[in-house]
């Protein structure tokens, strides 16, 4: 595979949160605002592209049973490191994003793409596999955001519309973003299918490409 | 008495862990296709919830908080949950087999589940004591087992059910979920009104 082509797979062919349906957890709690929803999407981007560097300069130190154990050291450090720049420069985005910015160490996707790319790979690619994701990561949180803030709120990074339109206060509620995601997911579906491609049909762990990260190391089914 | 009954049903209905603050959504739509597979993950959830808050709460009160290390909060304690997990596992493969059978497919999953750490940062972030946040705990685990067993019944009507192309699968779930969702809105404000 070129590196053009592990770059932009993330973006959109593999959008982690689009078409693989992962990360659902923030895609739908910080996606009420743009701005938040973007802050939040190149947070974890920015823990992604140095967990996958780290990871792939250390894969061949770390025994494989303790593996799992040492990502998640890996990303929870790059993880504090990134809630104390945004606590001393963003502090508005840091208490916007509140308690998932430290969750961003459970976002599937990080331990994914550490588990399935970056210990298998060299520092080069799994540096641009991790920017890609991100970059595809940030790109489904602010479409999500974009339709929230715009029909929830009545604006769009934070510049209103002005008075004659009412918001619908339904799309910035829980339910709304529920509602919001399904919506784009339809979109994305119709999309495949034009493409010919398979869109996945269910939430699952058989399905799940983080399963194995998830299940561990293979003990249980 | 009255404050423990306040977090407590806060946590279950009006805070709903999966369907307001929107963590846990990965089990939440993964295992919610069969009820006796909600059932099995909703109790290893419970279990987990509580040993990790009853554990985290001591590390960080007479460890990280004399030591001014709370800024490494979330690295231990995703340690001690992942350990934890790990230890349980092992234990109940030896001594209790049945259990294991029951849980032991949905205990690695619990890991990686953000509504486990979630729920220990906000102890921490409410300045909960040891009880409040065992009951907190309590209160997210319910609320995880009544939105997940609720809408494993929704799922089971929606699957059979004769919907476009399009919103089949996925799309269908997740506005499912949205409804389920506007259901628990409706609480808002119930347990301040009843406890208040």
């Amino acid at each position: 595979m070129n590196h053009l082509k592990v770059f932009t797979k993330g973006l959109l062919k593999e959008n982690p949160v689009l078409v693989m349906l992962l990360g659902t957890c923030p895609t739908l709690a910080t996606t009420t605002l743009v701005t938040s929803a973007l802050g939040m999407g190149l947070a974890t981007t920015f823990v992604l592209l140095c967990s996958n560097v780290v990871i792939a300069l250390i894969k061949n130190i770390i025994p494989k049973e303790v593996r799992l154990p040492c990502f998640i050291v890996v990303i929870a450090g790059f993880v504090t490191f990134v809630s104390f720049i945004l606590q001393a420069y963003l502090s508005d985005l840091y208490d916007s994003l509140g308690i998932f910015l430290s969750l961003i160490v459970v976002n599937c996707i990080i331990l994914g793409r550490a588990e399935m790319f970056a210990s298998k790979n060299r520092i080069g690619a799994s540096a641009l596999d991790g920017l890609g994701m991100g970059l595809g990561f940030t790109l489904a949180l602010f479409i999500m955001s974009s339709i929230r803030e715009i029909l929830g709120c009545g604006s769009w990074l934070n510049i209103s519309f002005g008075d004659w339109y009412e918001p619908m206060i339904f799309f910035i509620t829980p339910a709304g973003g529920f509602f919001v995601f399904g919506i784009v997911i339809a979109g994305v579906n119709i999309i495949m299918n034009r493409m010919n491609q398979k869109p996945k049909e269910s939430f699952s762990c058989a399905e799940c490409p983080s399963k194995d990260v998830c299940i561990g190391t293979g003990e249980v089914k | 008495m009255k404050e423990m009954l306040v977090i407590l049903f806060s946590a279950i209905l009006v805070d709903n862990f999966v369907l307001s603050k929107f963590m846990g959504i990965c089990p939440f739509l993964g295992v919610s296709k069969k009820m006796d597979s909600a059932i099995g993950m909703s109790g290893a959830v419970i279990f987990v919830m509580l040993m990790a808050s009853a554990m985290t709460y001591p590390i960080y009160r007479y460890l990280l908080l004399p030591n001014h290390l709370e800024y490494l909060n979330t690295m231990a304690f995703i340690l001690v949950i992942a350990l934890f997990v790990q230890l349980v596992e092992i234990i109940l493969k030896k001594y209790v087999k049945s259990l294991y059978q029951a849980l032991g497919v949905y205990l690695p999953l619990i890991t990686t589940n953000c509504a486990v750490l979630g729920v220990t940062l906000l102890n921490i972030e409410s300045e909960y004591t040891f009880l409040e946040s065992i009951v907190n705990a309590l209160g997210a685990g319910l609320g995880f087992t009544l939105a997940l067993i609720l809408f494993a019944g929704v799922r089971e009507r929606v699957d059979a059910a004769d919907i476009p192309k399009t919103f089949k699968g996925v799309p269908s779930t997740l506005i499912a979920a949205s409804i389920v969702s506007i259901v628990f809105m409706g609480f808002g404000g119930m347990v301040e009104g009843i406890f208040g």
